[in-house]
């Protein structure tokens, strides 16, 4: 690249292919992509904005003032919303954070288990049950969500939070990623090495893969974290008292009954700010050691 | 494996050891709630007599009448119509863009990228409910800033949340949500294509524009298949959204989407055999086209080879 770069550029009237490097400024600095890119950002950053300004209007400020002034009622919000039916919004965000972070670091023990086996060893049925698992991201969730909730309901589990943690372990992309880790980042020699020593599947599992797994495990903790804090279908079928709502489902009624009444309207945005608060601070915390790239299963030998 | 006659005893049973948690929550909410779906698709109440007292109400076979009654079912074709015409915004639009965007940030001295691809890629961490409520309160006249800007113009202002623009608005909310995720799948592809592929085309003189057409865009053809195989089966299935939009305008009924409808059967009007066979018409449906849609894909990427 830099040998061309020597060669001025003739302007592009030219119709040899050397014509694609601009004048001087040009080189420095690709202009089409780098502003394509900021227009795609500022398209993606233009509601979180809007809800971050939004959330700082008192009720009156939100119909009157333009809408990218930023008011003077955040704390008045904050207290209403805490006061909004006792707390329940804290409880809402306190259970998604359980349903999330409990749901996520059992599915990732189990994607890790099942992510190992089927990376490392060759047993008969292996890929049977690899597509089998994988079938299961083809399933819509409603022709899950509706049977579960019926046979559940013969369990007598509905309307707990049994009801929503269950059914979201096991998730078909997680074990696709553990395996896909598991495949590139344990080496068979290290393995058999440990079998030569006498360690027991268990404690070759433990002691050896799975330290070499922990950023593949990290990736699938996060994706499956997001996942079920943003799901909604399922506690929404599931769920009929408040108090074990995610913070989606709490916001949606919240919504629901906001919606006649404008009054309403700043709770439902501080709450849908306050929501939208955690997941972007752990992604900005956590890209700082962890590369977006692994979301999409791509490893780097 | 020159190695299988050493295996010490435990290496048989371990994998199926490790693989019990997955195998048993897989049967209990994968497999028994898809079977219970079927079974309940083909049962129907027997009402007998007034339909009060013990006995009046029996379940009974139904053969296929829930299916054929599921696909004559005007409601439900009707759901199926606006999600087929929302999908044909959805994916396209968001995979041209999602496509567009790892191009831009795969391309030569571009500026910024740390801060645009995480920024374009946010929408990924914020549940659908909430950024169905964000883009709803944008779209409604007493808060929006758009609003704002057309009146100040003096421009007409479009009511977003009925008829066509619905469409338009409901499909942006999607297209908000999913372009990120698609991008970084896209532009992790396009940085495994190796260097000396673009030196050859550098050599040869080709511009940034030939190589974004003629090697990259060829070059991640899987990926592009697999993101457009996922959108399509996302799309299909689509049930926060409109659903979230509801309480905001009269123009979303609660049979919307084939999804909604599935839900108002089952919850609704309580009748959870229709429910059944229609949502196991749906998951055939879903399967039926993102499978088709894979095998032309491949096909074409046959000839395309064999040219």
């Amino acid at each position: 690249m830099s040998s061309l770069a020597v060669r001025k550029a003739e302007p592009a009237a030219g119709t040899t292919p050397g014509a694609a490097q601009g004048p001087p400024l040009r080189r420095r600095i690709a202009l089409v992509p780098t502003l394509t890119l900021l227009i795609g950002a500022l398209y993606t950053l233009l509601p979180v904005a809007w809800v971050v300004i939004a959330s700082t209007k008192s009720g009156e400020e939100l119909f009157s003032t333009f809408t990218f002034l930023p008011g003077s009622g955040f704390v008045d919000n904050l207290k209403d919303l805490s006061a909004y039916r006792d707390g329940v919004y804290w409880q809402w965000m306190g259970n998604s954070a359980f349903y999330a972070g409990c749901g996520a670091l059992l599915s990732t023990v189990v994607s890790a288990f099942s992510g190992y086996a089927l990376a490392i060893y060759r047993f008969r049925g292996r890929e049977t049950m690899f597509n089998v698992l994988l079938a299961g991201v083809l399933m819509p969730p409603v022709i899950l969500a509706v049977p579960q909730y019926l046979l559940l309901a013969q369990a007598d589990l509905t309307d707990s939070y049994l009801s929503v943690l269950l059914p979201q372990i096991l998730s078909p992309y997680g074990v696709y990623l553990a395996r896909i880790y598991a495949q590139a980042a344990v080496p068979a020699d290290v393995v058999e090495a440990g079998r030569m020593d006498g360690a027991s599947e268990w404690r070759i599992f433990s002691r050896v893969a799975l330290p070499m797994m922990v950023p593949g495990m990290v990736t699938v903790f996060l994706f499956q974290f997001v996942a079920i804090w943003n799901n909604f279908l399922l506690p929404y079928i599931m769920l009929s008292d408040d108090e074990k709502f995610p913070i989606t489902l709490g916001l949606y009624t919240l919504l629901e009954q906001g919606a006649n009444t404008p009054a309403l309207y700043t709770l439902v945005i501080t709450g849908a700010f306050l929501a939208v608060f955690p997941l972007i601070a752990l992604f900005l915390v956590i890209q700082r050691f962890w590369s977006l790239d692994l979301l999409s299963g791509a490893v780097k030998s | 494996m020159t190695s299988a006659r050493r295996k010490p005893y435990g290496v048989k049973g371990a994998p199926y050891a490790f693989l019990i948690p997955a195998t048993v929550l897989f049967l209990v909410f994968f497999a028994l709630p898809i079977g219970y779906a079927i079974w309940l698709s083909f049962r129907k109440v027997h009402v007998s007599g007034l339909g009060l007292g013990k006995g009046a109400r029996e379940e009974v076979w139904a053969g296929l009448s829930n299916y054929t009654a599921a696909l004559h079912d005007s409601e439900l074709l009707h759901g199926a119509l606006r999600v087929l015409g929302y999908g044909c915004i959805v994916v396209p639009v968001m995979l041209g863009l999602a496509l567009l965007f790892a191009l831009m940030l795969d391309s030569d001295k571009v500026r910024f990228t740390p801060f645009t691809r995480l920024a374009i890629f946010l929408p990924y961490a914020i549940p659908g409910v909430v950024a169905a409520m964000l883009w709803g309160f944008l779209y409604l006249p007493d808060v929006s800033p758009f609003y704002y800007v057309l009146d100040k113009l003096g421009l007409p202002q479009p009511d977003l949340l009925s008829g066509g623009p619905l469409y338009a608005a409901l499909s942006n909310i999607a297209v908000w949500g999913g372009t990120g995720f698609n991008m970084i799948v896209i532009y992790t592809a396009l940085q495994a294509i190796p260097a000396e592929v673009y030196e050859a085309a550098k050599l040869d003189g080709a511009t940034p524009r030939q190589v974004a057409l003629k090697i990259k865009i060829p070059m991640v053809a899987p990926s592009l298949v697999l993101t457009f195989f996922f959108s399509i089966i996302a799309t299909l299935q689509v049930y926060n959204e409109p659903t979230t939009l509801k309480p905001l305008t009269n123009s979303v009924s609660t049979t919307w989407s084939p999804l909604m409808k599935v839900y108002r059967d089952a919850f609704g009007t309580n009748d959870i055999y229709a429910a059944a066979a229609q949502a196991v018409i749906i998951a055939l449906a879903t399967l039926l086209l993102s499978f088709g849609f894979l095998r032309a894909a491949n096909r074409r990427q046959k000839q395309e080879a064999a040219r």
